[in-house]
């Protein structure tokens, strides 16, 4: 299954965690989460442009009122900088999805080139036994590919976790650590 | 070059330097090194041996709540540390100063099942305040200096640092020891936001029912001292939650007694009826607030609490300070005026004579056909010991008799598993407690259900003399679960009835002198015994197994809706 479960009451939420690179911090983040029995949607991890500082982003269906608590509760965990709520309106997102097709199946499509194009996809590796298709893109974008491909058989598929960027203006994590740092 | 030691050694070192004189364990295969170095540091640092980890990791939070110091406790890998478990999370829940060292098999074997191997870091994960798992015997004063730092600064918390047996052998060069007060990631003391508090300030001086509710965080801040003040110059009454007593002596006339569901009638009935209530170093526990929607429906809430996490996540607060107890109220102080709010203390008066009426004096004056109640054993040596001692209790009614009857005259008074509610905290709990405070008399309540969880560490008591006094509230039932099947389980009493030994003789057997208490009668001269007693005591008081502890509010109702008794509710209309 590729499309995620929605509830009605439920809204999605993307949460940055800001945070040292220690062994573990993934587990006292994932927690949070599991003591609430909200599942994860999607995860990715990696290094900042800040020295030192690793950002996890986590997406998930939740309520709002329950994802304060959330975060302030990811806030606590000692190795956490900070950590941020948003709603889709509040960041740009990107999401990176594979798919291997077999080659001989796609000679045959005439409309190849149009898919690609449409799509805004690329083809990454070609053999004689199989093809690889990436694209980037917001979740129903890589799904809607998957769902033209389909009809090739897609051998594998596989996303990455979402990764953002905040459109505010401000960058909360620097300047919150420029004043940490200053009371050393 | 500086002095080359093992790590085990290092951490001797870095307890010394931490002024850790005394800390509580049990040793085991992984963790032998450390005792190795531990017998060359026998002058420095007292070992207390315990009977069992779970005692070891309970005393440390006795003397860690009477003190305010750090407790330390050192177990082996595997089962030494699974048996932390209880503790750590009771420590977690009632945020109590611990560092906790385990000892864990060898880096070479780690995540093979090797002997006595347990990921203690991630068990412990979700029930400490920090975990850290030592990888090389250099990082040792760095990683300890931050466990003693995170441990009892912000909200105190348990930190487990599991110390694998090949980084305790490993050669380091020890040169000096930095005590830690700062980690860029972890802000222990919020800066006081001065619009909030004029704010809050602003709020109080226009109340017309101001209520304050002090938490255990006052007693953490050391903010006795301004809570008084502040409560005298705007005449509030004070109520406090649980662990918050203590934090106010009990005959002050501001002293509204305990909230929640077996709290005193006066201050549950007035939080739903104050314009505005300043909750300082608590959190809203459930047993506190009751029926959440009904809670404080006319009230603003100010809530100081230092732990931003639990602003705002039981109950909607109107006005957030997230700082120190002891900064915000030092800050508040200056700008709240002096007021008079008689009218509002008489409802707390007309209250209080309720509860004397139909609460006390039935739990206090029973008929001498009756057999013994809780309350009036609590009474007894609350009177014995001038209302000036430690008060220990484990958990059940023996606890809420305790709460409501026992009386204080100075803070760090109170000690008893609050949030995470830990039958067989009371024993070792009291050992930890008197060794801080030595000079103090200390009395542990427990039933004979706790007492029984935590029993083998009589055998602590008797080893190093510790001079606490227990009494056994013994009902041959596990009381307060009994109370719950008589009023909501058609008294169907499915597995409370205990068949008890002779607990004067067990006493006896550990050298600890004892005495049944079998009649009103005898009590007086038995409790005068036990406390003019020079060594540990421990009497043995049989109880009503009917007694019950009221007033109480049902799971699910509001804190105005009170049961005085099995049949009588109290009539909130007509006050």
């Amino acid at each position: 299954m590729i499309m995620e479960k929605k509830d009605s009451k439920k809204q999605r939420f993307t949460v940055t965690v800001f945070s040292e690179n220690a062994v573990g911090i993934l587990n006292q983040i994932s927690i949070v989460y599991t003591r609430r029995c909200i599942n994860i949607e999607s995860i990715s991890a990696s290094r900042t442009s800040i020295p030192g500082v690793y950002k996890t982003t986590i997406m998930c269906y939740s309520e709002r009122c329950v994802m304060q608590k959330v975060v302030a509760q990811l806030e606590k965990i000692i190795y956490v900088v900070k950590a941020f709520l948003y709603t889709d309106d509040e960041i740009v997102h990107q999401e990176v999805a594979l798919y291997k097709v077999p080659t001989e199946k796609l000679l045959e499509e005439k409309h190849l080139e149009e898919i690609i194009r449409t799509h805004n996809a690329r083809i990454l590796d070609i053999t004689p036994e199989y093809t690889i298709i990436e694209k980037t893109g917001h979740n129903d974008e890589t799904v809607a590919l998957f769902e033209e491909l389909k009809r090739y058989d897609i051998r594998q598929f596989v996303r990455s976790g979402r990764v953002c960027v905040t459109k505010d203006p401000i960058e909360h994590v620097t300047a919150f650590l420029a004043k940490r740092d200053a009371l050393k | 070059m500086g002095e080359l030691i093992t790590g085990a050694e290092a951490l001797m070192k870095c307890l010394v330097a931490e002024s850790v004189d005394r800390v509580f364990g049990y040793p085991g295969g992984s963790i032998m090194p450390v005792y190795d170095k531990l017998y060359n540091y026998e002058n420095e640092i007292l070992h207390v041996l315990t009977r069992h980890e779970q005692g070891a990791v309970h005393a440390a939070q006795g003397y860690a709540r009477a003190t305010g110091k750090t407790g330390v406790v050192i177990a082996t890998s595997g089962p030494g540390a699974m048996n932390l478990v209880t503790g750590i999370a009771d420590a977690k829940i009632d945020s109590t100063p611990l560092v906790i060292i385990t000892g864990q098999v060898g880096t070479g074997v780690l995540g093979t099942d090797a002997f006595q191997e347990t990921d203690m870091i991630d068990v412990a994960n979700p029930i400490s305040k920090w975990g850290i798992q030592l990888r090389s015997a250099e990082e040792i004063p760095d990683v300890i200096s931050r466990a003693f730092f995170i441990a009892n600064s912000g909200r105190p918390g348990p930190v487990v640092i599991d110390f694998p047996k090949n980084v305790q052998t490993e050669i380091m060069e020890w040169t000096d020891y930095k005590t830690c007060s700062y980690i860029r990631t972890y802000n222990h003391r919020p800066e006081i936001n001065e619009y909030s508090i004029s704010k809050a300030a602003a709020l109080i001086n226009s109340a017309e029912r101001p209520l304050i509710l002090a938490g255990h965080g006052v007693t953490i801040a050391g903010a006795e001292r301004l809570l008084g003040e502040l409560a005298e110059k705007a005449d509030i009454p004070v109520a406090v939650t649980l662990l918050g007593l203590s934090v106010m002596p009990s005959k002050h006339p501001l002293f509204k007694g305990m909230l929640g569901m077996h709290g005193n009638i006066a201050p549950n009935i007035a939080t739903n009826r104050a314009d505005v209530i300043i909750a300082i170093g608590m959190r809203f526990d459930d047993r506190v607030v009751c029926r959440v929607k009904d809670y404080a429906p006319n009230a603003q809430i100010v809530h100081i609490d230092i732990d931003a996490s639990e602003i705002g996540r039981i109950v909607p607060t109107q006005l957030p300070i997230n700082a120190d107890a002891k900064d915000a109220l030092e800050a508040l102080l200056p700008l709240v005026n002096n007021a008079n709010h008689k009218e509002w203390l008489d409802l707390f008066s007309k209250l209080e004579k309720i509860e004397d009426q139909k609460v006390h004096s039935r739990q206090l004056n029973r008929r001498s056909s009756e057999s013994m109640g809780m309350g009036e054993v609590v009474d007894a040596v609350a009177g014995a010991v001038n209302d000036d001692a430690i008060l220990v209790t484990d958990v059940g009614q023996n606890q809420m008799f305790a709460a409501k009857y026992f009386r204080f005259s100075s803070p760090r008074s109170m000690i008893s598993s609050g949030g995470l509610g830990t039958m067989g905290f009371g024993i070792p709990a009291a050992i930890g407690a008197k060794m801080g405070c030595p000079d103090r008399i200390v009395c542990l309540f427990t039933g004979d259900g706790g007492f029984q969880m935590t029993v083998q560490e009589l055998g602590t008591i008797m080893e190093y003399n510790v001079k606490v006094k227990i009494i056994i509230l013994n009902n041959n039932f596990l009381g307060n679960v009994r109370q719950w099947q008589e009023l909501f389980f058609n008294s169907r009493f499915s597995q409370t009835k205990l068949l008890n030994p002779d607990f004067i003789k067990l006493a006896e057997a550990y050298g600890i002198k004892g005495e049944d208490v079998g009649t009103r009668e005898e009590l007086q001269a038995a409790v005068q015994r036990m406390i003019r007693h020079d060594g540990s005591y421990i009497l043995n008081v049989n109880i009503d197994e009917k007694d019950m502890i009221f007033p109480m509010i049902p799971l699910e109702a509001a804190v105005d809706e009170i049961l005085l008794d099995k049949e009588e509710r109290l009539d909130v209309l007509h006050l």
